[in-house]
């Protein structure tokens, strides 16, 4: 059932539609760069741009950068929103609970093959970023926004490491769509909702009158990520972050379950 | 072993102020095909919602197969193939994938008869040869097929199968007819939800009638065709006398239309009809009973024909 869910996903056209979407990101990103010739000047663009003819590794960052405040996100809700509803939609969820499917069960594999969304859709972006950025650039050692290098290998364990970050900030989002989820027949409403919760947040994170607020919304330390690439790693807001989502998944995975194992299901 | 495969005790289920569901009293003998016919609307896919577990009871407790739901689901569900308000698979997935992942999906797995239990379920509801096509182009009846096909996956103690024939052709509903004949035969206790009375009438052995949430008659179909009277015809020239006759035995809504008159026969023998009326000297030419159609049994006891109950 757990493999099978996730193949279901997969297989669907939509999801891969998603990837190809997100990793055309950072090659369109590079792409452009190498079109225009010269280098952006320094400073210039989404943090780590500037680097980008240095050295093509950063093209992978430069694409999570671009796709984490809207693309990514979007893939999520999409993906979340549909969890429960989306088989409430089609009716199959009638058809898996009576199999039977306990309910619980069946919200840990949903969450489970979610999860697995978010770490691919992430590296579907890091991975695209990578390779088009070593064919078009050249590639070596990575300098670090500290000033010092590291070795190419160090260099792409660190780019690693902040893909996974991307990814761990993508799970708060990603219960708050489940938890949606449950509370609809209708996935398009679901990934709507998603959706507009991400934009609040970002757009609350925007306005200096609610700075004390900031520290708490979902979005507020998700480019915290960047922070790995500072020597030594800058570890503070990266935690603030894991903390911020953490508390979400616990709260709002626990809210999609009170709520799925006590509905009537009559979809 | 209890000798019911279903068995509801006070079931009720309110949505709002309303009770959809009402005091439903259910006993399906096991081996029986038990027809469970109501007008639209009258509460036989609620039931059967709550029979699955889709959804939970307002009142009132059941048993499925013996045991005590919805406690025992992962035991006894197993067990039961279901057909709920049409069949529901992934469009983008072939008929034999989807059967796969909802094999797949829940306990006992019986991963290594899999593939031959698809192949079967396959070829038993005709759709051997649309098995690798999505489901996205399967017709209607196609889909009704596959979604029998899901019920019929592992060997099943009961099967229940709201409106089964359902957009399927009349080849269509003949081959499902059969299946369920089969199935019946097989041992399986089929529970068989539909508005369709010619449903009833060519498959079952028992029914249970439900009209706005409450079950109004259930028993064998013997049972319900022979309860409510049969009417009594007499043709005769003294139509006047006869029915003063048949007044006077106790028969009741006697009507005289001509040289006809009817009544209802209330527990009187025709024999002693036909002597009373010799014996008063009433010239009788025929004198013929006539039992009850199911149509009208039904029709009585819903009130309402095939109207969507308010």
């Amino acid at each position: 059932m757990w493999l099978a869910d996730i193949g279901l996903l997969f297989r669907r056209v939509r999801t891969r539609v998603l990837l190809l979407v997100l990793a055309a990101v950072p090659i369109a990103v590079a792409v452009a760069v190498r079109l225009s010739g010269e280098g952006p000047s320094p400073g210039s663009g989404p943090r780590f741009f500037d680097q980008i003819t240095n050295n093509g590794v950063f093209a992978a960052l430069v694409g999570l950068t671009v796709t984490l405040p809207f693309f990514l996100p979007l893939a999520v809700a999409i993906v979340a929103g549909d969890a429960v509803a989306g088989e409430a939609n089609l009716g199959t969820l009638r058809y898996l609970l009576s199999r039977p499917v306990g309910r619980t069960r069946l919200l840990v594999i949903k969450a489970t093959t979610v999860t697995i969304f978010c770490f691919v859709a992430t590296f579907a972006v890091a991975i695209a970023g990578l390779i088009a950025g070593s064919i078009l650039f050249p590639i070596g050692d990575v300098t670090t926004l500290s000033g010092d290098t590291l070795s190419l290998a160090a260099g792409t364990l660190r780019i690693g490491l902040a893909a996974v970050l991307v990814a761990l900030s993508l799970l708060g989002l990603a219960a708050i769509g489940m938890f949606i989820s449950t509370l609809t027949d209708a996935p398009v409403g679901a990934m709507a909702g998603t959706v507009g919760v991400a934009v609040l947040s970002g757009v609350l994170n925007a306005v200096p009158a609610l700075s004390w607020l900031q520290p708490f919304l979902l979005t507020h330390y998700w480019l915290s990520f960047g922070d790995v690439l500072r020597s030594p790693v800058y570890w503070n807001q990266i935690l603030l972050n894991l903390l911020v989502q953490g508390v979400t998944v616990v709260v709002f995975a626990a809210a999609a379950w009170s709520r799925f194992t006590s509905k009537d299901v009559l979809a | 072993m209890s000798d019911l495969a279903i068995e509801t005790t006070g079931l009720t289920k309110r949505l709002g102020h309303t009770a959809v569901v009402d005091q439903v009293d259910l006993a399906v003998p096991r081996g029986s095909v038990y027809g469970f016919l109501g007008p639209n609307g009258s509460g036989k896919t609620t039931t059967i919602r709550m029979l699955l577990g889709l959804i939970w009871p307002t009142a009132g407790s059941f048993r499925l197969l013996g045991e005590t739901m919805p406690a025992a689901s992962s035991r006894v569900l197993p067990q039961v193939g279901a057909l709920v308000e049409g069949p529901a698979f992934y469009p983008w997935l072939t008929g034999r994938q989807n059967l796969r992942r909802i094999d797949a999906a829940g306990p006992d797995g019986q991963r290594k008869t899999r593939a031959a239990r698809i192949d079967d379920a396959l070829t038993k509801v005709g759709l051997a040869a649309a098995a690798t096509k999505r489901y996205r182009a399967y017709s209607l009846g196609m889909k009704q097929r596959l979604g029998l096909a899901a019920a019929l996956l592992r060997p099943r103690s009961l099967l229940v199968l709201d409106e089964p024939t359902n957009g399927m052709d009349p080849q269509g509903t003949r081959e499902i007819r059969n299946l369920v004949r089969e199935l019946a035969s097989e041992g399986s206790t089929v529970f068989l939800s539909t508005h369709l009375l010619s449903e009833v009438e060519q498959l079952c052995t028992h029914l249970g009638i439900i009209s706005v949430g409450k079950v109004v008659a259930q028993g064998s179909i013997e049972d319900l065709r022979g309860r409510g009277d049969a009417m009594l015809r007499v043709e005769t020239e003294d139509a006047g006398n006869a029915a003063q006759v048949l007044d006077r035995l106790g028969l009741e809504s006697i009507v005289v239309t001509g040289e006809v008159v009817s009544a209802q026969l209330d527990g009187q023998r025709p024999e002693e009809c036909n002597r009373a009326l010799v014996m008063a000297g009433v010239g009788v030419r025929s004198l013929t009973t006539d039992r009850r159609s199911l149509e009208d049994a039904f029709v009585a006891l819903t009130g309402e024909g095939f109207d969507v109950a308010g």
